[in-house]
């Protein structure tokens, strides 16, 4: 047979590669649900240590059940938007594992686009909009007792995107533990943010009030709870991952200095009606 | 029907005909993911997987292949098996597919796989073929384990993540050496292997 005839040439490359995509396709599909499960098993890993560094007995490795100790510790998952009105619940998983919903990466990169534009624009009416449109994801812990709330966070590192989540206390203000991810920063320089040296020095640090609530820059910062130090050698990494997590907790304050206020309250509430309760015995006692 | 002296099909690429160290192809990656022995161990498997299985998949295909379009053939052959790959780790070892990122992908432009189809799989029966891509596998993994083992030991003190270099001598001192980790030091020790070899494999030696 002449192999070398047009005809048969593209024959036989149009069978080839339908073939090939006929193959390709099956195996896609028949992979793609563990693999999403891959992706958000790690998305949930990342939420709960963030969360579990608030308290050193607590700790998470490869062999922890990562669902059953989210589920287990999870008080409430949802959204808000940039004035710090809820805006939507996630499932939690409580009655199945498997319902757990947690924000993929492209779904932080719908809200990082919002955010950027919310920060170029000059038009207030517009921005007043685009605030309401956010929905950002908030998941409150209750790590032995103690309430934490987590937030994540997302930039542009030098080769691709990076993201982490930041683990507030109760104040709203004090960083109780982060993690953070990459796609593809360089090995031993940028990726040096998703090693615990750095995410471990974020711990005791707190978001300022000002315009700057959070940076990463070079030095010490002994006595500056709003910064801490960057990485020697990635600069563009450090400096997108302190833009990243400013411009995030920027539109998170809303919503946290509103949670952290109802705290108080619900608290002072207590002493009240404890100083009522008290007073009330005295009354009776006389 | 020649005769295929199945020995030196397996073992000639894993020593004297190392496609690394002899032939210098696959340079680059072996630079790149070469920082953790993990890492290193898994795309080799990788690698020797594609290389064996496009190599057999092109040696069933030699006598119907356009010869016009053969190299767009083996590649769309390469292509398959690599995505297959990396849709597998995708699925069922999901973080060290993470370490690899896009490495895994890169494989196709590995110069190791089209050499071997171009050299070996388009010229002789497939089960020879299979053997010689998955020795040239093999031997690509070799060294690229070998370049691993120095540059995770030097340069995190660790061993398949396992800490091998003791806290004390941390605190006697010692530091991690930082240039062990980028690319330029896995140049210099892939050249200390090619050395070695050249100086016990007299022939190889140019003169």
């Amino acid at each position: 047979m002449n192999t070398n005839g047009n005809t048969y040439t593209v024959i036989y490359s149009t069978v080839l590669v339908i073939l090939v995509a006929a193959i390709l396709a099956f195996v896609a599909m028949s992979l793609q649900d563990k693999q999403n499960e891959n992706v958000k098993i790690e998305t949930i890993t990342k939420v709960l240590t963030a969360a579990a560094q608030s308290d050193e007995n607590v700790s998470i490795d490869e062999t922890t059940d990562v669902l059953g100790m989210y589920t287990d510790n999870i008080v409430d998952a949802f959204y808000v938007d940039g004035n710090g009105e809820v805006t939507g619940h996630m499932n939690m998983g409580k009655e199945n594992v498997k319902d757990i919903q947690v924000p993929s990466t492209s779904d932080l990169k719908k809200q990082n686009d919002i955010l950027k534009k919310i920060s170029g624009s000059k038009d207030s009416t517009g921005q007043a909009e685009l605030l309401k449109s956010l929905n950002l994801p908030v998941f409150v812990f209750d790590i032995n007792g103690k309430e934490v709330t987590v937030i994540p966070c997302y930039g542009a590192g030098l080769w691709g995107p990076i993201w982490g989540y930041v683990a507030l206390a109760s104040d709203g203000r004090t960083i109780e533990g982060a993690i953070f991810d990459h796609k593809g920063e360089t090995p031993g320089l940028g990726a040096k943010i998703a090693e615990a040296p750095f995410y471990t020095s974020f711990r005791g640090k707190a978001f300022g009030s000002g315009d700057v609530v959070f940076a990463v820059e070079k030095g010490k910062h002994e006595g500056e709870p709003e910064c801490v130090d960057a990485i020697s050698g990635a600069t563009i990494t450090s400096q997108a991952l302190g833009k990243g997590i400013n411009l995030w907790a920027k539109h998170y304050q809303p919503y946290l200095n509103k949670a952290a206020a109802e705290k108080a309250g619900t608290e002072a509430d207590a002493e009240d009606t404890a100083d009522m309760d008290a007073a009330a015995d005295a009354e009776t006692i006389k | 029907m020649k005769d295929i002296n199945y020995k030196e099909v397996l073992l000639k690429p894993i020593f004297k005909g190392n496609p690394v160290t002899v032939l210098v192809l696959g340079i680059c990656s072996s630079l790149a993911v070469t920082v953790q022995l993990k890492g290193a161990f898994v795309m080799a498997l990788s690698v020797i997987v594609v290389t064996g299985l496009s190599s057999f998949v092109v040696s069933i295909m030699r006598n119907s292949i356009p010869n016009r379009i053969r190299i767009i053939v083996q590649l769309v052959v390469v292509a398959l098996m690599v995505i297959l790959v990396d849709q597998i780790l995708k699925a069922y070892a999901y973080s060290i597919s993470k370490t690899l990122s896009v490495y895994v992908g890169l494989i196709i432009t590995n110069c190791i796989v089209m050499g071997r189809i171009e050299a070996y799989a388009l010229g002789n029966r497939p089960i020879p073929s299979l053997l010689d891509g998955l020795a040239n596998g093999a031997g690509y993994g070799l060294i690229l384990i070998i370049v691993a083992f120095f540059r995770e030991l030097l340069g995190s003190g660790t061993l398949f993540g396992v800490r091998i270099i003791p806290q004390s001598f941390y605190d006697a001192g010692y530091m991690d050496n930082g240039l062990v980790i980028l690319p330029p030091m896995a140049l210099i020790l892939l050249g200390l292997i090619v050395w070695i070899q050249r100086s016990f494999q007299k022939d190889l030696q140019e003169k």
